[in-house]
């Protein structure tokens, strides 16, 4: 590893203040893909910023009946609170499909959603990668392309989010809380990850010198039918090939509200709001859920090694609302 | 540069508690616990597999909780508590999971078992382990290049009954 000088920082003003004050700094709190990077040689801070001393450590009721997760809460903590379990259960099995027992100990909820991509050329810097080094081009998009993106990619890029947790937080519309130097603000989700387009060295939408300090949670839960479908080459410790994180809310037997997100399929969690719509009023069944996983993945284009996650993602969409909904063939 | 930042540093005395004993420590800030542990302080037992957190034979327990050590800086750490495989036993008696360990065979090599054996307690103190699947997959931030995962899951599953007992 580089060396590279360190402050800890008491409270978020102070940690948004260091990250000003030093350049090509990064915040860090549980490390386990920071220090991953580092030692590879793919991320070269010159200033660490430790927040793990932030009191943003606790899990809480918000006013309007949802939760409130703290940036610095660990992943199993989250996965393993008794409200989430209970509330959520939609997000614990998310988390708990990521990652080790080990990490999860270790990850903060905000740092799994800032995590970067697990694209093998990403990680090898003897390779072109226009996120690692923009302007050298991507050696995925002709190269092996397995966990690569199906949807949402440019020319510049095809990698995917790693992170579960997103997939579940995507289908839950969690907000998200933020601090910088202009004061706070509060984005969906779905801003927070971004498209690739011309400029893949950017992950999110996040100011260069912002702090996330809290997730919320909005009060649906869909605890009582929810799935996290996750399909990979390994049944355990792998990433997503293709994930579904679906809710259903389903009053005699027809759908109110229904969230599907897709995990390993694009640079962010994979939504389709027109496409959930559909769902609005239906009764839950297979014919009824089927068009909708075709509106999923149209447009979708795969490269030489990853087409078939097309396919597997509309069936696995399918699979995952009927098993929300309970329905057995 | 702005007023009144912290003073950044390359180097920072830290206390750490490690199997009982607490000790002061100045290490640099880009040292990992497992290179603390191994190179600093010649406690060898807690293994470098992959050095990323892919193989968990760095697995140490940091406020009782299992982590991978090689992805863990030191300074980050002031204050904790650390137990590794050479804090386990009881003068001359073994950890339970260590005897279970030799009892069942559950190692060729050896060189993934202290990070089996942290990462058992772990899961033991978690109390999230129900089924052998369970097991499986809690187990699964281990990897044993020997194949021993079948005598593992049995020192896991009697480990499990004999806590559940206590």
């Amino acid at each position: 590893m580089r060396p590279f000088t360190y402050t800890r920082a008491k409270d978020v003003a102070a940690a948004v203040t260091d990250i000003r004050a030093n350049s090509e700094a990064r915040f860090i709190a549980g490390g386990t893909n920071l220090l991953d990077l580092m030692k590879i040689d793919v991320m070269k801070p010159r200033h660490l910023v430790d927040i793990t001393r932030l009191a943003l450590d606790t899990i809480e009721e918000t006013d309007e009946g949802g939760l409130r997760l703290g940036a610095l809460v660990t992943n199993a903590d989250t996965a393993y609170h008794e409200q989430v379990e209970k509330r959520y259960p939609l997000l614990s099995h998310a988390i708990l499909a990521g990652a080790t027992a080990q990490l999860r100990n270790k990850a903060t909820d905000a740092g799994n959603l800032l995590q970067r991509t697990r694209c093998y050329y990403f990680y090898d810097t003897d390779t072109a990668c226009n996120k690692r080094e923009p302007g050298t081009g991507c050696s995925a998009i002709s190269g092996y392309n397995r966990n690569h993106a199906i949807l949402g990619h440019s020319e510049h890029c095809i990698a995917t989010h790693p992170s579960d947790m997103a997939v579940g937080l995507a289908a839950l519309d969690a907000r998200i809380l933020v601090t910088g130097p202009q004061g706070e603000r509060m984005l969906p989700i779905s801003d927070l990850h971004r498209l690739p387009g011309n400029t893949p060295e950017k992950d999110t939408n996040l100011g260069e010198n912002e702090i996330i300090t809290a997730i919320e949670l909005p009060p649906q839960g869909f605890a009582q039918h929810f799935t996290y479908l996750k399909n990979r080459d390994r049944a355990s410790y792998a990433f997503a090939l293709v994930s579904v994180a679906a809710g259903l809310e389903i009053e005699g037997g027809v759908i109110r509200e229904a969230r599907i997100a897709l995990g390993g399929v694009a640079h962010k969690p994979w939504r389709r709001p027109e496409a959930e719509a559909m769902l609005r009023g239906k009764k839950a069944s297979r014919e009824n859920f089927q068009p909708v996983a075709d509106a999923y993945v149209q447009g979708a284009k795969g490269f030489e090694h990853n087409t078939f996650k097309i396919e597997l993602a509309r069936r696995s969409i399918v699979r995952a609302l009927m098993t929300a909904a309970k329905i057995e063939e | 540069m702005e007023k009144n930042t912290t003073a950044s540093v390359s180097k920072e005395k830290i206390s750490l508690t490690i199997n009982g004993t607490e000790q002061q420590l100045e290490v640099e800030v880009w040292t990992t616990l497992l290179d603390l542990l191994r190179e600093h302080l010649q406690l060898t037992g807690t293994k470098k597999g992959c050095d990323q957190g892919q193989c968990g034979a760095c697995t140490i327990l940091l406020d009782g909780n299992r982590i991978n050590s090689c992805l863990s800086l030191a300074v980050m750490h002031d204050g904790s508590e650390i137990t590794t495989i050479e804090g386990l036993a009881q003068g001359d008696e073994l950890h339970p999971v260590q005897q279970a360990f030799i009892d069942h065979d559950a190692f060729q090599c050896g060189y993934c078992t202290p990070g089996q054996i942290c990462s058992t307690i772990g899961l033991i103190k978690e109390g999230k382990a129900k089924t052998v699947d369970d097991i499986r997959d809690l187990m699964s931030g281990n990897i044993c290049r020997c194949g021993a995962y079948s005598n593992i899951v049995k020192v896991v599953q009697e480990a499990l009954e004999r806590s559940q007992q206590a």
